[in-house]
């Protein structure tokens, strides 16, 4: 599903260039649960972000569902990023001025889906995290939990082929991060490839397989005890 | 163009209006000020034109009056201040030998005392040939105006303006066939016209036949005056000078002599009159889309802040899959439609202002204003700009919103 070789990206400082990735090699197949650790500043979210193709590398190459990723213009890649990947951010992203339900409707809205089928799908995606009753409520009126619930509602609506977490986590509580990871593990259960970022040990536990990140370079690439019990891994 | 009624393009604006309300709204006076300004000036420049064009309308506008007077420099024998009178032969000689003549009028104007049963008042009398019915058009309420046959036979009638009619018959009695007394004659009402008197010359309400004139206040061959009309595109100003040339020599005056001949010009007079309405309007065009053009800057100011505050909704937008073409022309409709809405709101309160100057201003007799309007092409011509603008102005913030990368939108805090 994601195939990564040598990928390099810099970015310039001033005069010089900060060297973020230092040449990475990944490959996640299809369904797979893997979770990216390391310490701040180590390049997690430079690398999910050229996954996500919100940014782009420098050197190396990227594949994507078989597609490979090069000298995409903004068009082409918000097509892509539309129909194969589903975001869910650390500090949830939704828009202030829409409800739950407008929230996660907006991708099927730019894929082009008439309004009353948006309506329809985004309910049973609010049903599956658990949010239907919350369905009219701004995000204002809701819990973190409850917020992050909603925006992966929305990372799953368009029926992508990969998610892509950043610290999904990092503004929650234990309680709600477990129930957050559970709901990810259920999508994963679905067959879902989902593509975390962490820095909490457990929640990287909750996975099947922990890339770890120091200083733009891949030190160690673990199945878990969970993921050793997956079919990806016997 | 879909996009245009799709119903979720209106309630993305919607949104991002309602959450801008206060500045919304104040850049959105901008523009309604501008396009009210100029509905309203242009309409109190045309209310303006209209009455002029109903003061004139019915006269040959492009017109001099020429009378005698004393002359100002001896010549050939004559000394100075040798009273001149023109005669018939003058205007004949006028209207043959000046270049680009239309009509030359010659009219005679005395004072007379009439009176009508118990009725009396002391008023200009007119002699005159039926031409003048051509270059002021008289609007005959019933009858009709002096005719050839009245001139050959110096019939005892007389024709009155509606001024005349008041003073000196009761409302609603038919004038026509009933004698008058100018100065202990007899004279038969032939007609009754309703112009307010307009132009230059002396003023006067009754008109008799030219001859008959004549022959009652004993004028031999002279004239009071004579009104010269030139055609259309003639310049009336060297008419003038022509005619008083010639005038001079007929009369063997001094060439140079610029008092023997005394002239009202009303073409210039009007030609001015309408440069200044012409300068009127061009100066409300200039200042109505001056203020338009500002306006809709500001409304691409406004937009340019707001996308500045949205960058990261917008970054959002774009992970989920917006192309940068429709964040693009969200901005631009969102341009127009507040550009429009602004407009169509100057629009309705211009024209509702124009209203109320149309009920204070615009009736009775001394009406400064008549009908003040505006064209329908004029106002859409404003409002096509108008959209134009809008459109071009919010391309601006709308190639901004995209330029952001989405990666450095979403990081916008
Ligand atoms: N747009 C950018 N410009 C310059 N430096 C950046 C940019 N984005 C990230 N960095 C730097 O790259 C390094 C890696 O960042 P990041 O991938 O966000 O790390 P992590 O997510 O692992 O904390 C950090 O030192 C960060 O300061
Ligand atoms: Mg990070």
């Amino acid at each position: 599903m994601i195939k990564i070789k040598k990928l390099h990206k810099s970015y310039p400082v001033g005069k010089d260039f900060l060297h973020v990735l230092k040449g990475i090699d990944l490959h996640i197949k299809e369904g797979e649960f893997v979770s990216i650790m390391g310490s701040s500043g180590s390049g997690k979210s430079t690398l999910l972000n050229i996954v996500g193709l919100l940014d782009i590398h420098d050197e190396g190459s990227y594949y994507l569902n078989g597609q490979k990723i090069e000298s995409l213009d903004e068009k082409k890649a918000a097509i892509l990023r539309n129909k194969f990947l589903g975001f869910v951010f650390q500090s949830f992203n939704l828009i202030s001025y829409k409800t739950a339900l407008e929230n996660v409707a907006l991708p099927l809205y730019y894929k082009g889906i008439g309004r009353k089928e948006r309506q329809e799908i985004a309910l049973n995606y609010l049903d599956k995290v658990g949010l239907k009753d919350w369905a009219k409520h701004l995000p204002n009126e809701l819990s973190g939990g409850q917020k992050q619930r909603v925006a992966i509602a929305r990372a799953l609506v368009a029926n992508p082929k990969v998610v892509l977490a950043d610290e999904p986590t990092g503004a929650l509580d234990s309680t709600t991060t477990d129930s957050v990871m559970e709901l990810l593990k259920d999508i994963n259960d679905e067959g879902m490839t989902v593509f975390v970022i962490t820095h909490e040990q457990e929640v990287a536990d909750q996975t099947d397989r922990i890339v770890t990140l120091k200083d733009g370079v891949i030190i160690s690439d673990e199945i878990t005890e969970k993921g050793k019990k997956t079919k990806h891994y016997v | 163009m879909k996009f245009i009624f799709d119903r979720d393009t209106w309630q993305e604006i919607y949104g991002s209006i309602r959450k801008n309300k206060l500045r919304t709204g104040i850049t959105i006076i901008g523009v309604m000020w501008g396009i009210f300004l100029l509905v309203v000036l242009l309409g109190a420049a045309r209310g303006m034109e209209n009455n002029f064009n109903k003061m004139f309308g019915d006269f040959a506008t492009n017109s001099v009056f020429i009378w005698g007077q004393s002359t100002s420099k001896p010549f050939k024998g004559f000394q100075e201040g040798k009273r001149i009178r023109l005669k018939i032969s003058d205007a004949n000689y006028v209207r043959s030998e000046i270049k680009g003549i239309e009509f030359v009028v010659p009219r005679n104007q005395s004072q007379g005392f009439v009176v009508n049963k118990f009725k009396s008042l002391t008023t200009g009398v007119y002699g005159d040939f039926p031409l003048l019915d051509k270059v002021q058009k008289k609007n005959l309420v019933y009858g009709r105006f002096i005719n050839e046959n009245d001139i050959k036979e110096k019939k005892k009638v007389c024709v009155i303006n509606d001024d005349i009619y008041k003073q000196l018959f009761d409302k609603g009695e038919y004038p026509i066939g009933t004698y008058i007394k100018i100065n202990d004659i007899n004279y038969l009402i032939i007609g009754h016209y309703k112009n307010k008197r307009m132009g230059g010359g002396p003023q006067g309400g009754i008109h008799i036949p030219f001859t008959t004139f004549q022959q009652v206040y004993n004028q031999g061959e002279n004239i009071g005056w004579i009104m010269v009309t030139a055609k259309p595109n003639v310049n009336i100003v060297q008419v003038e000078a022509d005619a008083k040339l010639l005038l001079n020599n007929l009369h063997k005056v001094h060439p140079k002599d610029g008092r023997a001949f005394g002239s009202f010009n009303l073409g210039d007079r009007i030609k001015k009159i309408t440069g200044f309405l012409t300068g009127m309007q061009f100066l409300t065009w200039f200042v109505g889309i001056a203020t338009l053009i500002a306006g809709v800057f500001a409304i691409g100011n406004i937009l340019l802040i707001t996308v500045k505050e949205r960058t990261k909704e917008i970054g959002i937008r774009r992970a989920l899959g917006a192309k940068p073409g429709e964040i693009r022309r969200q901005i631009v409709l969102e341009s127009v439609f507040l550009t429009m809405i602004a407009g169509a709101l100057g629009i309705i309160f211009g024209g509702f202002v124009l209203m109320i100057i149309d009920t204070m201003w615009g009736h009775g007799e001394g009406a400064a204003l008549v009908n003040p309007t505006v064209n329908i092409p004029v106002i859409l011509i404003a409002f096509i700009t108008l959209i134009v603008l809008g459109t071009l102005i919010g391309l601006i913030p709308a190639q901004i919103a995209v330029s952001v990368r989405p990666i450095e939108a979403l990081r916008d805090e």
